[in-house]
């Protein structure tokens, strides 16, 4: 059709409540290009996919689709012109299966009977066409979320999108899984379509894109071939700063730093296998391994929110036998969850409310809650962590993800506590945010609590932690120490080729 | 220039719009209310008197005291279905257990409030120890406490002779009738656990996200049942403030009084997805569906009319609350 440009955008804005996510944004995606958007958390990334997709709708400015100005009002109008979104958590109908899902609204057939040889001959087509391999009959929530999304992008296709925006589509996949969606991507460009590819992992942008857009604050910082970037560059772009990803000092505890934290052969099939090991007061204890490799799961044993079919738990020499996290907590053991929106906060609630909930006891006097005391214990430490909000009795859904993670850290040192579990901290916060939690994790561990640091990111456990304990299929395979932690090593050991039973 | 203006203009446009739908979702029930109470006011002479203002409280009462039990329930997550079935069976008890017991009157309405909390503990227990759904839970025990009141009645009316047992439902204190005055406590007192409380805290949290609150160390199940027991208690009063009204107790007497709770709160504006609301909603929510009734009895407007309106009012308000989620998503 006409020309390079396949999508224009003029002057967008859009605001959300008082929250300017994207202002007065230029850009052009070239047809049969792939386009990523790199930015921090807030950075706008998102919201640009979501309003070429049609999801949201801008405030300002100009969208221009094969040359023609559009206004979409819902996702459907966006797909009548071949645009389509992939958004991080696939949107299948789960007990139906793959063909039923990839078909979904364009079945063929004749008055709604659905011609089901038809559809098979469609699928084999297209399964030939795209090389991807999936079995049509399984129900989709059988499927693990890297087959869903596969699934996503089957019924992207049959829709006729010719761009697909896909937004962080690899946070949930393993390595493995990662690359082959690439050559998934790449062959989709080949044969024609435009791919938005939004995504805060920069050596997995650089070794895709064919473009690159960096955004801040809303704003486009620069558009360039991802052949003319590096990781550093994209960092200081981002950042509008240049920066090192360093991480602090490591302090090492005291040899005679006493055990605070004990476990021996707990288990919980089938994610937690046998798993055993210590930490000393002030030790940073990493826990690595593959997404699935049963890491979070030893966490929540610990803690009491699954309970172990075996094993004890000691907590400074004391046996822990905690049935519910409740229990944990009197012990002063604390645990930051890996999702901070589903099993951390109350959104709706105040920033106050969310810190002071399990230490209600602390600041209540005969059940009724001492606002004041609440308010200065609570405001203080808000304050300390450098929570940035316009006041302590702001809601938590206001907050960007890095002030709300460090809302839960607050949680957790309103009463020092023994033994930290941190999974997943800086899952989904900006860079700013990392270092600032950086310093926290370090800052406990200075104070004597013993921490627990679970990552999928692999630099951030080998930047922290003292010690680092590698899971595989539910078990620690290995526990590297001092020259023994590098990158190497951990991947090693978190992908071994051997079966573990 | 003319472009900058144009582009002011539509900003602040779409500011003025975005606050309506903010406002009309958090306070859409108070200006429907003013609204509807000052219409009131010019169309009828009697309307704006004490003696429909009196009136209209002491109808609202027993309705509006459910609502407020109800409310805890909403906000921490759950549903009560049963407050209908409950609170005849509390009058039934009370009238029995005046009438055949020799009880004295207090000691027999007491009773009767108990035998509602005996109803909201079972209901609490059943949906968190039995994990049953809480609409069927309340559903269940809705028709389980019909049966066994139809049971301790065989069917009859049970009548209480004397005026004495009319004190609470119809005695008076500055000619205040005592409902209103009950129902003023209990909303102060809940209000009051809500607002100020741990206990309340934690209705807010099990109903917002339970997973975050049991993570944070938060005995849900407890918090959840309790809220089924305050309702249960607020049902038995209701009951006995009913029965006391009449002097008669009858197995299927407040058969239905379940929806006009419900409607009371959601037209509040207490949401049904559980974590947020408050007290003082449920209170105005209850006028509000009283007044819609009053109103069309004073302007002589047929009947039959008023459950229409009120049925697209509380389908109005729950959309209208939909549709500013989704703008503020």
């Amino acid at each position: 059709m006409s020309g390079r440009a396949h999508v224009e955008l003029r002057g967008i804005s859009k605001r959300f409540g008082g929250v300017r996510a994207l202002s007065d944004v230029d850009l052009t995606i070239e047809r049969q290009s792939i386009h990523a958007l790199v930015g921090e958390n807030g950075a706008g990334k998102s919201t640009l996919g979501k309003i070429l997709a049609g999801v949201h709708r801008p405030d300002a400015g100009e969208l221009i689709v094969d040359g023609r100005g559009v206004a979409y009002r819902s996702p459907r109008d966006a797909l009548l012109d071949g645009i389509t979104i992939i958004t991080q958590e696939p949107t299948l109908v789960p007990h139906r299966s793959v063909l039923e899902n990839v078909f979904l609204g364009v079945e063929s057939g004749i008055a709604g009977v659905v011609d089901e040889r038809a559809t098979a001959r469609r699928f084999a087509k297209l399964v030939a066409d795209t090389g991807i391999e999936l079995a049509p009959r399984r129900p989709a929530h059988s499927l693990r979320v890297a087959d869903q999304q596969k699934v996503e992008i089957l019924r992207a296709i049959v829709r006729n999108a010719k761009l697909i925006v896909m937004d962080e589509p690899t946070s949930a996949l393993t390595l493995d899984e990662s690359e082959r969606l690439f050559d998934l991507i790449r062959r989709l460009r080949d044969l024609g379509t435009t791919i938005v590819y939004v995504s805060h992992f920069l050596a997995e942008v650089l070794g895709l894109a064919d473009t690159v857009t960096v955004l801040r604050d809303g704003r486009v910082v620069r558009t360039a071939p991802a052949a003319e970037e590096s990781p550093r560059r994209l960092v200081s772009a981002m950042l509008g700063r240049s920066v090192e990803l360093t991480f602090p000092d490591k302090e090492p505890p005291p040899a005679d730093a006493p055990v605070v934290l004990s476990v021996r052969g707990l288990s919980r099939p089938p994610a937690v296998h046998e798993v055993s090991f210590e930490i000393r007061a002030g030790e940073i204890l990493g826990l690595a391994g593959l997404i699935g490799s049963g890491r979070s799961e030893v966490a929540r044993a610990v803690f009491g929110a699954d309970r172990p079919t075996a094993g004890v738990v000691e907590v400074a020499g004391k046996p822990l036998r905690a049935r519910v996290p409740r229990h944990a907590i009197r012990r002063g053991v604390a645990m930051l969850p890996e999702d901070r929106k589903t099993q951390g906060l109350l959104m709706l609630r105040s920033i106050l409310d969310n810190v002071t909930l399990p230490h209600l006891d602390d600041v209540t006097r005969a059940g009724v809650v001492d606002v004041l005391a609440e308010r200065r214990e609570g405001g203080e430490l808000v304050r300390s962590l450098d929570v940035r909000a316009s006041s302590p009795k702001a809601a938590v859904t206001t907050l960007s993800g890095g002030n709300q993670q460090k809302v839960l850290f607050a949680r957790w040192l309103f009463r020092t506590p023994k033994v930290f579990i941190a999974d997943e901290p800086t899952r989904g916060v900006d860079v700013g945010a990392k270092l600032a939690i950086y310093e926290l994790i370090h800052g406990l561990a200075r104070q004597g609590i013993g921490v627990l640091l679970i990552s999928s990111e692999h630099e951030e456990v080998l930047g922290l932690a003292h010690r680092v304990l590698v899971m595989r299929a539910g078990r620690i395979v290995a526990e590297l120490e001092g020259d023994a932690m590098s990158e190497d090593a951990v991947l090693h050991a978190a992908f071994a080729t051997e079966r573990v039973a | 220039m003319a472009t900058r203006t144009e582009a002011l203009e539509q900003q602040v446009g779409r500011a003025l719009r975005r606050l309506d739908v903010a406002v009309v979702r958090d306070y859409g029930v108070v200006i429907a209310f003013v609204a509807l109470f000052i219409t009131l006011s010019i169309s009828s002479d009697v309307f704006f008197t004490w003696e429909n203002m009196k009136n209209l409280s002491f109808q609202t009462a027993p309705i509006g005291i459910m609502a407020v039990g109800g409310t805890l329930v909403f906000i921490a997550g759950g549903f009560d279905l049963s407050v209908g079935a409950v609170s005849a069976f509390a009058g039934i008890i009370a009238a029995k257990t005046y009438v055949g017991t020799g009880t004295g009157l207090w000691g027999s309405l007491i009773i009767g409030a108990l035998a509602g909390l005996g109803c909201g503990i079972a209901n609490g227990l059943l949906v968190t120890v039995g994990r049953v759904n809480a609409f069927i839970a309340t559903l269940a025990m809705a028709i389980i406490v019909n049966g066994v009141a139809q049971v301790i009645t065989s069917g009859n009316l049970v009548s209480v002779e004397g005026d004495r047992f009319t004190t609470l439902g119809l005695g008076t204190a500055g000619g205040v009738q005592y409902p209103v005055f009950v129902w003023i406590a209990v909303a102060l007192v809940c209000g009051f656990l809500l607002w100020l409380t741990k206990f309340g805290r934690y209705v807010y949290a099990a109903g917002g996200n339970a997973e975050a609150a049991r993570l944070a160390g938060v005995r849900v199940n407890v918090v959840r049942a309790t809220t089924f027991a305050v309702s249960g208690l607020c049902a038995g009063i209701a009951g006995v403030i009913l029965v006391s009204e009449v002097s008669t107790a009858q197995w299927d007497a407040n058969r239905g009084i379940e929806f006009d709770v419900i409607t009371a709160i959601v037209l509040g504006g207490v949401s049904l997805l559980g974590g947020e609301g408050a007290i003082w909603r449920a209170v105005l929510g209850a006028f509000f569906l009283q007044m819609i009734g009053n109103g069309f009895n004073l302007l002589g407007t047929s009947t039959q009319w008023q459950y229409v309106i009120k049925g697209v009012i509380l389908a109005a308000a729950v959309s209208l609350d939909a549709w500013a989620r989704r703008r503020r998503a």
